[in-house]
């Protein structure tokens, strides 16, 4: 058996252990020997503040769980304990109530930065599908643990997105029983999903994240340019020319990064834990009541663009399916992205007017109809009657259906706009800016 | 399946109901820091709420944390053998009180941040007369509210005027309207305080939570500028 040659040099405990696990290798290979592109600007810091948020969220979780108890009759009393009995209780849970809305932020600006600059290209098509499957699974990991503490809106936004599975033809009621466990949302779905949020949604998303990072580490990091730094290598070292290595040079910038991040993170959790009702809402205040409905049921924030493209969408034929199927297709479609954009170029600095004239007209549809789930879609008011096929109905309810084609468009149409934008130029080597 | 759908129909149109819900509301003048007036507060909610509601998540020791002794608190508010130590439960049971006022009245540990301080303020100046019911009162912030009026003693009895919708006292109570407001203002406050005991030693801590992370912001700057430097 040959020896590497990062393991060579060690000597004392840590050649010790380089003999029996590669630590020293480990380390080369994925920190300070990994040579990503110099020119990260602003939007590379996601990733890594993504990870951050990851591993807190499990650490309070942990200590959340020391605390909590997964039954109907005390869920609601436990969290409550937390917050005033448990010694620092509150700060864990504020950490962990806030923590869950900014890892949709960090993520959704991690997905906005691979979509300008195409990181979702070849050869890192897996590399962005291990993403999309983190989104979901990060997706599933929010919705069950926003059942755990037992309010009025985690009772009933569970009930109803469970009973979006009854609207699936044929198989659709059963289905949602068997989620359910119950007829109803009950002691039995609590149970269930507090077992899914603890521990197997976590465990999914932890593996999932370890592919990602493989696949990354496998393929190298893409940049704002959009080149590949691979192509110009130093014939002696073979170290690419516009690569620095990862330690210590981003994990210093990173620093500063998280500095910033954890000093927003900080003053919502200090200042403004409910963040005016949009990360802890007002309902959830009232233990669940299976026999009271509330007035008004919204989904948290980070899932209202979806759910405006659900309430968007008529039903046909007395089905809410079609709906429900776009809001699922509205997700899933991301994951075709990587044969949907058919441009030479990856990066948005290259790819030409039309191309960014679609993006920013995605990244609206998606804010309108993310600020459209949160109200009423009376807040507009109504068409007057007299105006032929618009007359009478929601104003808001038109709007989200434009923004929800719009929202459409950007995927489908990709093939034709992505290959008919005029494209620059693209340097041969990467430019600092 | 029916169900099912009417209740989705319910989810998407459940904004409509919203709208037609809106209430003027009284700004509640909140002021955790101020230790008497939740002091007072804790007084008028321990005499007059604590008979029907409870405050079962609030302990009584957390009154500590408004400037009452272990000797006040023990001396002043605590009834029937409890503990300085216990949650502040009541003795009526839920089922009994379903039967007497139609439903039971809620525990009002968290109200604060369920219904918001200007609620509870607003509600508790809204009691008016009214024959019609069976409780003989009403309420303009929540109409055909299962409570009567617990505080008329103090405040006497208001009537509502049909016409402008507003309310005018018929009846002078024990307190005159400024210092009926100023019990009510004391009351929302400590429901408030109870809603989050923790709360002002949350936002002193953000202080110093803050503050660390701007300093340890410039040293990460230095770091960050010093390791780049060669980076061309």
């Amino acid at each position: 058996m040959t020896k590497k040659n990062d393991t060579q040099n060690s000597t004392g405990f840590i050649g010790w252990i380089d003999e029996r696990f590669p630590l020293s290798s480990f380390i080369k290979n994925h920190l300070t020997g990994y040579y990503a592109p110099k020119n990260f600007n602003f939007w590379y810091l996601f990733g890594a503040l993504a990870l951050f948020v990851f591993v807190m969220q499990i650490l309070t979780g942990i200590f959340l769980t020391m605390h909590y108890k997964p039954d109907a009759e005390q869920a609601f009393a436990s969290v409550e304990y937390i917050m005033r009995d448990v010694s620092f209780g509150w700060l864990i849970r504020y950490m962990h109530s806030t923590g869950s809305s900014l890892f949709f932020v960090v993520i959704y600006l991690h997905m906005f930065k691979s979509l300008m600059y195409g990181s979702y290209q070849k050869p890192r098509e897996l590399l962005w599908i291990f993403g999309v499957a983190i989104f979901l699974a990060l997706m599933a990991e929010a919705f069950f643990g926003y059942l755990l503490p037992w309010g009025q809106m985690s009772y009933w936004g569970a009930q109803v997105i469970v009973n979006l599975f009854a609207t699936v033809p044929f198989i659709g009621p059963d289905l949602a029983e068997w989620v359910r466990g119950d007829y109803l949302i009950s002691d039995a779905t609590l149970n269930r999903f507090f077992a899914f949020h603890v521990i197997a949604l976590p465990l999914a998303l932890a593996g999932l994240i370890f592919t990602h990072l493989i696949a990354l580490h496998e393929v190298g990091s893409n940049n704002p340019d959009g080149i590949e730094i691979k192509d110009y290598k130093d014939k002696k070292t073979g170290i690419p020319l516009d690569g620095i290595p990862f330690h210590p040079y981003y994990t210093v910038k990173d620093l500063v990064g998280l500095t910033v991040f954890l000093i927003v993170f900080a003053s919502i959790i200090f200042f403004a834990p409910e963040m005016g009702g949009y990360f802890l809402e007002a309902n959830n205040f009232v233990p669940a009541d299976p026999l009271v409905t509330p007035s008004h049921i919204a989904p948290v924030w980070y899932f209202t663009p979806f759910y405006s493209i659900l309430r968007a969408v008529p039903p046909i034929l007395n089905s809410q399916f079609p709906g429900v199927a776009a809001m699922g297709l509205s997700v899933l479609i991301f994951a075709f992205v990587p044969w949907l954009d058919k441009s030479p170029v990856r990066s948005i600095r290259y790819k030409g007017i039309l191309f960014k004239k679609w993006l920013g007209a995605f990244v609206i549809s998606f804010i309108v109809l993310g600020y459209l789930g949160t109200v009423p879609s009376t807040i507009w008011g109504q068409f007057p009657s007299i105006l032929p096929l618009l007359g009478g109905s929601d104003v808001a309810t038109v709007v989200a259906r434009i923004f929800t084609i719009i929202y459409f468009l950007f995927f489908f149409l990709m093939p034709v706009y992505s290959k008919k934008s005029i494209t620059k130029p693209v340097p041969k080597r990467v430019t600092m800016k | 399946m029916k169900s099912i759908i009417i209740l989705i129909l319910l989810f998407l149109q459940s904004s409509h109901i919203l709208a037609s819900e809106e209430i003027y509301l009284e700004k509640a003048p909140i002021d955790l820091s101020d230790q008497p007036s939740l002091q007072k507060g804790a007084r008028t909610f321990i005499n007059y709420c604590l008979n029907c509601h409870s405050a079962k998540y609030m302990r009584y020791n957390k009154l500590l944390d408004i400037g009452l002794s272990k000797k006040d608190i023990k001396d002043n508010l605590l009834f029937t053998g409890k503990k300085i130590g216990d949650p502040m439960e009541i003795s009526m049971p839920v089922s009994e009180s379903k039967k007497w006022f139609g439903a039971a009245p809620p525990d009002l540990s968290v109200v604060a941040r369920s219904r918001g301080s200007d609620w509870i303020y607003s509600y508790m100046k809204g009691f008016y007369r009214d024959r019609s019911r069976e409780i003989g009162w009403n309420n303009l912030v929540y109409a055909n509210s299962a409570m009567p009026h617990i505080l008329w003693e103090l405040q006497g009895e208001q009537g509502l005027d049909e016409k402008t919708g507003k309310l005018t006292l018929m009846k002078a109570g024990k307190l005159n309207q400024k210092e009926y407001d100023a019990v009510i203002a004391d009351l929302t406050n400590y429901i408030t305080f109870m809603s989050e005991p923790d709360k002002l030693k949350r936002k002193k801590m953000g202080f110093y939570a803050v503050g660390f992370l701007l300093l340890l912001l410039l040293l990460t700057i230095k770091l960050k500028k010093e390791f780049w430097r060669d980076v061309k």
